[in-house]
């Protein structure tokens, strides 16, 4: 056997191993991010083999909760894509300001960059004291992370620069405050944000939202898995909801494409049609 | 699955990549994946760029876009591009030796899914990323081909790959260009 086959055969192994020990079903992720999170895990736990991942994993629930972080935890930035939250403000906000009350969901939040950014957005726009942001992630130690908005306080120049191209219309700087080398962001930005642990793979929908929020997220999953993803946020979308993708995502391969009209090609904004 | 060239660019990258691509025969059968460094915000450009030298369709890669003959696919700015089976697939994960696109994984992802049938291509950049992606292209059994330094606008990655010891040929881009044009033809008749 291959020495590529061999691996193959553990990291299903492994993923079997987890799915049945721990619950967590990782078998629709895709598989070079996969791997090499997984080989980063080996690495630090200082293995040599996939199978002997396996064993530590199974007998030792600690090594699980650190491949659960290594799983969860996707690099981002604050305003990633100024155009696209350029593009919330005039094309999102407007359609939202027509309901009483907004519901947003924020799909794999991981580290909260993403959920300050639109927070901030919300809150210059008027909408936050009616809106309610559900941000879900896979992971209970990311969340923990994501309600304490602490970021590395060398990243706020480059995200001062990103927040003004997003038409940002504050003073950066007055939604955070510095200690050290972090900083700490207004913890009443997410007052109307319920941070919770929520399994795209296995758990269904749990309200109805206006907006989903869920960007570079699938990129990590298998095309069957992002089918399943697709069908749970055409379920928890209301009528004319919108769903926002990463800019490199698409529906063309999902069996909704026809479900939604594009609201911005570009932003991968759409719109659930009935 | 038809054969697949993957292009890994830095510094001097983009005039060096349309040079490659502006003599690519129309005809050419080889799928072309291009990995160039740049910075982050430049969404767009470089496609566009590039779409104007050459007579193949130029796109950025979506996820899980399906690999097809004739075509160029750029890896998107602050993405890696990965290699899966036949289709592309992206990632956000951090950037690997400060690059993302970083081309070792592209080109390490692409050696699994194509094995012989994968060329690999390192030009003209000023760091080293490039080196651990020839080395998997040609222990998967992949031609590898690297710039000639003296040619290049920044000498440090092409020699770099040719210092991995992994490099079966050394060529200046418009030898490059032919190279690829070569492999295109087979494949044509192959098809």
């Amino acid at each position: 056997m291959a020495r590529s086959d061999l691996e193959a055969l553990e990291l299903r192994l492994l993923l079997d191993a987890v799915y049945q020990h721990y619950g967590y079903d990782f078998r629709g992720y895709a598989r070079t991010s996969l791997k090499r999170r997984i080989w980063r895990r080996i690495m630090e736990e200082g293995l040599e083999t996939v199978s002997g991942l396996q064993e530590r994993i199974l007998h030792d629930p600690d090594v699980f909760e650190r491949l659960l972080v290594d799983f969860s935890i996707n690099v981002t930035s604050m305003f990633r894509d100024p155009t696209f939250f350029s593009a919330v403000r005039d094309k999102v906000v407007p359609v939202l300001k027509t309901y009483p009350f907004v519901r947003i969901w924020i799909a794999g939040c991981s580290t909260g960059e993403e959920t300050y950014s639109l927070a901030i957005v919300l809150r210059e726009e008027g909408l936050a004291d009616r809106t309610r942001i559900y941000a879900t992630d896979i992971n209970g130690e990311v969340l923990r992370r994501s309600k304490e908005g602490v970021f590395p306080v060398e990243r706020m120049k480059d995200y001062t620069r990103d927040y003004l191209k997003a038409g940002g219309r504050e003073s950066f700087s007055d939604y955070y405050k510095t200690y050290g080398d972090v900083v700490r962001f207004d913890p009443t930005l997410v007052d109307n944000v319920v941070f919770a642990q929520h399994n795209l793979v296995s758990d269904s929908s749990f309200n109805e939202f206006n907006l989903i929020v869920c960007r570079n997220v699938m990129i990590y999953f298998d095309r069957a898995l992002q089918d399943k993803v697709h069908e749970l946020f055409y379920e928890s979308l209301v009528r004319f909801g919108i769903l926002a993708l990463g800019h490199k995502e698409t529906i063309r391969f999902t069996g909704h494409a026809d479900d939604y009209a594009e609201l911005d090609s570009h932003e991968k904004l759409y719109r659930r049609l009935a | 699955m038809a054969r697949l060239a993957v292009i890994g660019a830095s510094w001097g990258g983009m005039d060096a990549v349309a040079r490659v691509l502006r003599q690519i025969e129309a005809d050419n059968r080889l799928a072309i994946a291009v990995a160039q460094h740049r910075s982050p915000d430049t969404d767009g450009i470089l496609v566009q760029f590039l779409g104007r030298h050459s007579t193949l369709s130029v796109v950025e890669a979506d996820d899980k876009d399906v690999i097809e003959p004739g075509r160029v696919y750029v890896a998107p700015a602050d993405y890696h591009l990965f290699v899966e089976g036949g289709t592309f697939a992206l990632s956000t994960e951090g950037a690997v030796r400060f690059s993302r696109p970083s081309i070792d994984l592209l080109f390490e992802s692409a050696a699994e899914a194509y094995g012989e049938e994968l060329v690999a291509v390192v030009l003209t950049g000023a760091n080293d990323d490039g080196c651990r992606g020839v080395l998997a292209v040609k222990e998967a059994g992949g031609l590898t081909i690297a710039q000639d330094p003296s040619t290049a606008e920044r000498p440090e990655m092409p020699e770099g790959a040719i210092g991995s010891g992994a490099i079966d040929l050394v060529l200046p881009l418009d030898a490059i260009a032919v190279e690829l044009n070569r492999l295109g033809a087979a494949e044509r008749s192959r098809s």
